[in-house]
């Protein structure tokens, strides 16, 4: 049996081997080369050096995005699993009705980001108009908490659902045991279920991680980087620097820019990965 | 073994609908390039094999373009494909379209900026028939002696007035013939809107859907004064004298209008047009190609309507007349085979010369076309450009291809839209900062390297 599948594996592999290389190895290359070139389609591509790198660095608005990245990555990987985890927790206590629960809070995760982002900028444009305040379109407080409460409403759902899988894994008699021990509530959720739900939380924390360095339809929707950019995040800012821009200097810096963002997400989620692994407990 | 040949057969299966999935995608993107070939056998006798593959800007005139191909491949049997590519997204298409084989044979520029964008890839038309047919060499883009682009539509723009609304308020466009008119009878339809039942101005949208109007459109008219006055055609850095203007004509706009200056951010180009068709407002800013969108079943007729200059209160207001020009340049893909491009020059000579070319872009599209045939168009404010002109008048001439790039317009869009909602000093001068100094820093990362 072995040898059969040793002998024939290849052949099992070719089919994926090939779509990968197709869609994901060649263009990866082919983006990664461009990088390092002035071009204006990619037919005709000129080697340029690291003149594309360089000009990123000095590029003030590839720098303030990644700072509004960070500032609402921050926030938000915090409120989407503090909240998706509290509904768990509220979603697995066996009360009547938690399947209906469970599908409604799933369902917004079920909508597109663009479609989202506009609904999201009629609620809120219309909510600030009857407060008095500057629209979205200047109000860059608006947008940044607009993103957040946009995206936890979208993501929780998702994310509690992982986090019930999580805690209904977690073995009766354990629970048992801490109970029979007088442990109280407080302390069986902080010495019991969560480490024992920590996979979940290293796939949680990845998953948020990763959609917020690089959230872009929900961005472009909602706000579109306004007031003056203040509100773009990284994925945005490489697109307007693509293709909001007339010349071929800045096809290069976009791309520049794709390369500096995917190796940033590979290094962030890769440390993040290795940090919440540490804490999983084995049974 | 049975189980061995199953697992076999299913590769297969799996192997083949991937390559098919691949094939297909390729298949549609190099339909012209597929359509060519066999058009080029058919074509071998007639004439030189050629094909023409237009990349088409307008998304209003994309059936009459495809109407038009079909015209043309009957009479002569020279393949054409027209592609629209769809609003806001014609460079990012023109981008992506250019890198494949079968790329675009003909497609368009908006003027000096964008042409730096692409003149690797253009065509020199000065020993060109279609570029003899042009009525005036000012409608080519040149960079010395080459001729890069030729204009194939005029368009004016202006403020469109709802006569029938500015005689219930008591005036006619005879009033209007100046700045202070302008200011006079729109803030005394101001004064009554609650009697009068509609406003002066319909909402000056700073959407993406309408701020081109007023970050482009408007602020042409500074930068037109301020050329006029300089003697220049271009600039690396503007100076901003006519920035009082526009704040004037801008404080005019936002605050005489249907809606809450500060409510501006959100109001779409739809949202303006709408109130300007339920009579809510009695001027609108914008071009000659809303005419279709105005007129018609349940709209407005001719006798409604007319398009008087827009005065910022500078130069000789007795003489000015509507902006007109240009941002629509025909190029042709100098990287296309020889034959492709002999076509598509064959294409473009008989659009602008043929009766049925000719008529086809006056009549259907509502064009008007700066080509020695060019048939007269219906199009009502086309011909009042064209009174007013003959009346003496100067036509303000279309300076915002010049402005050095996108951003620079969306800084002032920006800038303005900021102003609008909070009309202080220091606002206006975020947006003369925005238009200066942003004017200079972009001209230098537009042109540094």
């Amino acid at each position: 049996m072995e040898k059969a599948l040793k002998k024939w594996s290849p052949l099992f592999v070719l089919p994926t081997l090939l779509a990968f290389l197709i869609g994901f190895i060649i263009p990866f290359a082919e983006g990664l080369y461009l990088s390092f070139c002035q071009f204006t389609t990619v037919g005709n591509a000129q080697f340029v050096g690291l003149a594309n790198y360089k000009k990123v660095f000095s590029d003030a608005s590839f720098l303030n995005s990644f700072k509004f990245t960070v500032v609402y990555a921050i926030a938000a990987i915090l409120l989407i699993n503090v909240i998706a985890f509290c509904l768990a927790l509220l979603l697995t206590r066996k009360l009547r009705g938690t399947n209906v629960f469970r599908t409604v809070f799933f369902m917004p995760n079920l909508i597109g980001g663009i479609v989202l982002g506009y609904i999201w900028q009629i609620l809120i444009n219309c909510l600030l108009s009857i407060a008095g305040q500057p629209l979205l379109a200047l109000n860059s407080k608006a947008g940044y908490w607009g993103l957040i409460v946009l995206m936890c409403w979208q993501q929780i759902g998702y994310m509690m659902i992982i986090y019930i899988a999580g805690l209904q894994n977690v073995s009766d008699d354990l629970l048992e045991a801490a109970q029979i021990d007088g442990a109280s509530a407080w302390t069986t959720l902080w010495k019991v279920k969560i480490p024992m739900v920590m996979p979940s939380i290293t796939i949680c924390v990845f998953l948020t991680l990763t959609n917020s360095f690089k959230l872009f339809d929900q961005n472009l929707a909602l706000t579109g980087g306004d007031p003056n950019h203040s509100t773009e995040m990284l994925a945005l800012n490489i697109f307007q620097t693509f293709y909001a821009r007339a010349g071929a200097q800045w096809k290069g810096l976009g791309q520049a820019k794709a390369v500096i963002f995917c190796l940033l997400v590979i290094v962030i989620s890769l440390a993040q990965l290795k940090a919440t692994r540490s804490k999983e407990v084995q049974q | 073994m049975k189980k061995k040949l199953l697992a076999l057969v299913l590769t297969g299966i799996l192997g083949v609908s991937l390559l098919s999935g691949c094939g297909s995608k390729e298949e549609s993107a190099s339909e012209p390039a597929a359509e060519k070939t066999e058009e080029g056998k058919e074509e071998a006798a007639s004439a030189e094999g050629g094909s023409v593959y237009y990349l088409n800007f307008k998304p209003e005139q994309d059936q009459q373009w495809q109407d038009l191909a079909k015209a043309y491949t009957e009479e002569t049997g020279v393949e054409v494909t027209v592609v629209t590519a769809a609003s806001g997204n014609y460079e990012t298409t023109l981008m992506s379209e250019m890198g494949k084989s079968g790329a675009p044979t003909l497609f368009q520029v908006n003027g000096p900026v964008g042409l730096a964008n692409w003149k690797d890839y253009c065509y020199d038309l000065s020993g060109s028939d279609v570029y003899g047919e042009l009525t005036s060499d000012g409608f080519a883009l040149k960079e010395g002696d080459a001729v890069y682009g030729i204009a194939y539509v005029i368009e004016s723009y202006g403020i469109i007035v709802n006569k029938t609304l500015l005689a219930e308020a008591g005036y006619s466009i005879d009033d209007i013939k100046s700045f202070d008119d302008l200011k006079k009878v729109a803030e005394d339809i101001t004064a009554r809107s609650s009697e009068l039942g509609f406003a002066a101005f319909s909402s000056a949208g700073m959407d993406g859907s309408s701020d081109w109007r007023f970050k482009t459109h408007l602020a042409n008219l500074p930068i037109y004064f301020e050329y006029q006055e300089d003697g220049i055609g271009a600039t690396d850095a503007i100076k901003g004298s006519y920035l009082d203007n526009y704040r004037n004509i801008w404080d005019l706009y936002i605050n005489n209008s249907t809606c809450d200056p500060a409510e501006l951010s959100a109001k779409t180009g739809d949202d303006s047009r709408n109130e300007f068709l339920a009579g809510e407002a009695v001027f609108f800013q914008n071009g000659s190609w809303e005419y279709g969108n105005l007129t018609g079943d349940g709209k407005f007729t001719d006798d409604d309507l007319a398009m008087i200059p827009i005065y910022i209160g500078a130069g000789d207001e007795a003489n000015q007349g509507l902006c007109t020009g240009t941002e629509n340049y025909w190029c042709v893909n100098g990287t296309a085979d020889e034959a492709d491009i002999q076509a598509t020059l064959d294409f473009m000579y008989w659009c602008v010369t043929s009766e049925e070319g000719t008529s086809a872009m006056a009549n259907d599209m509502g064009f008007v076309i700066p080509f020695k045939n060019a048939v007269e168009s219906p199009n009502l404010f086309v011909k009042q450009d064209a009174e007013m002109t003959a009346a003496g008048k100067n036509p303000v001439s279309w300076n915002f291809t010049t402005m050095p790039s996108e951003e620079w317009k969306n800084g002032v869009g920006s800038a303005l839209t900021a102003y609008a909602a909070d009309q202080t000093d220091a606002n206006w001068d975020a947006v003369v900062a925005a238009f200066v100094d942003g004017w200079a820093t972009e001209y230098q990362l537009a042109n540094g390297n």
